[in-house]
């Protein structure tokens, strides 16, 4: 067979209780709850998601190693799996994430507008963060909102039918 | 116009926005009663197996492949634990209706993935969903709370001796997750590379166990078929395109919108629906199945009913029942270029001929649309496209390879003069 079907189990020689806080290792525990016993590292996604929360958006080395730790993986199973992934950031990030999408039905509709506007007005490229850190702009890949294009996702939340000045006033009202 | 609109994965729409995700709400429109029937009765799962084949149920991901079959190569009766994963990640860009179904009719896609396991012999199921998915994530989440409570699923259900735990996985942001293999790595914590099959999932999936993917929309609409019956859900479509389907209408309409209508609805009346191409223009072009199906000219699109027979006699694949609208005006290799760009970005390079040739595509006809196209870009372009499809593991390198191939088939003068003129044709 072509891939792995057994766990990377790796045991580190860490203290776990050292490593997050209690409230951060409680959420990570509901998660490998869900996964067989010998499947912690089934929950390295929304661990690395909890983690990058807390430390305000993006990852740091030592934030991945210690979830290596704690899911009994190897390091670079989790740098591989935080780098695979968009939505996991590995250099500093703005707390605000403004996400464009830029797929066909939002390109049809105008997204091409957005992201040019936010380019010239905030003078920032895609990975940016604007020079006062108000926000770090991204472009995203479809993010299935296709009827309600142009879309945005900024923080947790899908902002649609968008129009330049419409983004703008989102973009003032973040904090 | 289709007398049966929004009767299965839809059949909430009609109930107050505020409250057609609850539990009530689903009760009211007849909601688990066919779980809890199947419970009660010990229905055997191979009788509910060959209601799904008479439905004649496809696949509705994309593949088309039928649902029924699907399940009956699991080992039900095998020992050791087994899987029914639920692909929420939805993100073939113009498709927006799995994200529907999450936020309007949660209880369904429960009430289906336990009839699932039911069927297959899986005590555990996953439902992945994509991670930008926040609201409808809260919303599935919130149902599986209430279907735990009303002890609908868990352990020893409803006193049946049947168990049923399922559990939501989120994804964060890859395309390629849709593909189901892909998606079983990244259950496993793994970057999601598809894998080789065979072994196909059923016989090694999940944790190596046998698994069974389906797509949200179809197994939402499990719990509809059986209340109705196969035989009545096969009937609302065509012979071999039994039942409903969710299309998402989107680009140049007028009101971009998704709808369920029976399968072999003529294209003109989804395009009606969706209040006609914006601005009174032309039709130009149509993507009938998601960005990855070919492209398929107007006039032929209007000729067409929405079936996956009709759309392959057109040329195209029925895939997600993503219809993306182009109008007179628009520059079709920048059209391309999107389309292209996304498929470099999405490669999970794994495959030599996808994780270069989609790049190779992408900055060809990049430069091609930046009017800095050179003579032979053309033949280098159905070259290198011709060199990825069927040469990948998974399908996402046809995906980026039909795009390219049909864009040249029908609009290859467009690209022509933008190569000899340096400006587009459209503008």
């Amino acid at each position: 067979m072509s891939f792995r079907n057994a766990p990377l189990g790796v045991i580190h020689d860490r203290d776990k209780s050292t490593l997050f806080t209690s409230e951060i290792r409680a959420a990570i525990d509901t998660h490998i709850a869900k996964y067989p016993p010998e499947w912690k590292q089934s929950a390295v996604m929304p661990a690395l998601t909890l983690v990058q929360e807390a430390n305000g958006g993006w990852l740091t080395r030592d934030l991945m190693d210690a979830v290596a730790v704690y899911l009994d993986m190897p390091e670079v199973a989790v740098y591989e799996v935080a780098t695979f992934y968009s939505m996991y950031d590995q250099t500093p990030t703005a707390k605000h994430k403004v996400c464009v999408c830029n797929s066909i039905s939002c390109m049809l509709n105008g997204s091409e507008e957005l992201i040019h506007h936010i380019e010239h007005k905030y003078q920032v490229k895609p990975g940016q963060t604007t020079a006062d850190g108000r926000f770090t702009f991204k472009e995203a890949e479809c993010l299935g909102a296709c009827r309600d294009a142009p879309a945005v996702l900024i923080g947790k939340t899908y902002y649609e039918h968008l129009t330049p000045d419409a983004l703008d006033r989102l973009i003032e009202g973040l904090e | 116009m289709a007398a049966q609109q929004n009767t299965v994965c839809f059949r909430t729409m009609h109930l107050p926005a505020a409250e057609r995700f609850t539990l009530a709400a689903y009760r009211s429109l007849g909601g688990y009663v066919q779980w809890e029937r199947i419970l009660r009765e010990k229905l055997d799962p191979a009788t509910l197996i060959e209601e799904l084949k008479l439905s004649n149920l496809r696949g509705r991901g994309g593949a088309g492949f039928p649902t029924g079959l699907k399940w009956s190569f699991m080992p039900r009766s095998a020992p050791g634990q087994k899987y029914i994963v639920c692909n929420s990640d939805e993100g073939e860009p113009g498709t927006c209706k799995d994200r529907d179904i999450l936020r309007y009719n949660p209880h369904q896609l429960i009430e289906g993935m336990a009839i699932a396991g039911y069927c297959i012999g899986a005590t555990v199921g996953y439902n992945y969903i994509r991670g930008e998915f926040y609201e409808p994530i809260e919303r599935f989440d919130g149902a599986l709370q209430e279907a735990y409570a009303a002890g609908l699923v868990g352990r020893d259900i409803l006193g049946s001796g049947v168990d049923f735990d399922l559990f939501t996985h989120l994804g964060a942001g890859a395309y390629i997750c849709g593909e189901e293999t892909a998606l079983l790595e990244s259950i496993e914590g793994k970057k999601g590379q598809p894998r080789y099959k065979p072994p196909f999932p059923a016989q090694v999936g999940l944790y190596g166990c046998p698994t069974t993917i389906n797509n949200t929309e179809s197994l939402a609409s499990v719990p509809v078929i059986l209340e109705k019956g196969g035989k009545w859900f096969l009937e609302q479509g065509r012979p071999n395109n039994g039942g409903l389907k969710l299309f998402s209408i989107t680009g140049h309409v007028n009101n971009p919108c998704n709808v369920e209508v029976p399968l072999g609805t003529p294209f003109r009346d989804l395009l009606a629906m969706a209040g006609g191409v914006k601005d009174g223009k032309g039709l130009k072009a149509v993507i009938p199945g998601g960005s990855s199906v070919p492209v398929v000219p107007g006039e032929i699109m209007m000729q067409t009913d929405m079936d996956y027979d009709s759309i392959a006699k057109a040329g195209s694949m029925l895939g997600s029942g993503a219809v993306i609208v182009i109008a007179e005006g628009t520059c079709m290799v920048k059209v391309l270029a999107n389309l292209s760009n996304f498929y470099m970005h999405e490669s999970c390079g794994q495959c030599t001929p996808c994780r270069e040739g989609t790049g190779w595509l992408a900055r060809v006809v990049g430069r091609i649309a930046a009017g800095q196209g050179r003579a032979p870009d053309l033949d280098l372009l159905e070259s290198v496209a011709g060199r990825i499809g069927g040469r990948t593991i998974c399908a996402l390198g046809d995906a980026a390879a039909m795009p390219v191939q049909s864009f040249l088939k029908h609009y290859r003068a467009e690209f022509a003069h933008l190569i000899e003129h340096g400006v587009s044709q459209a503008a």
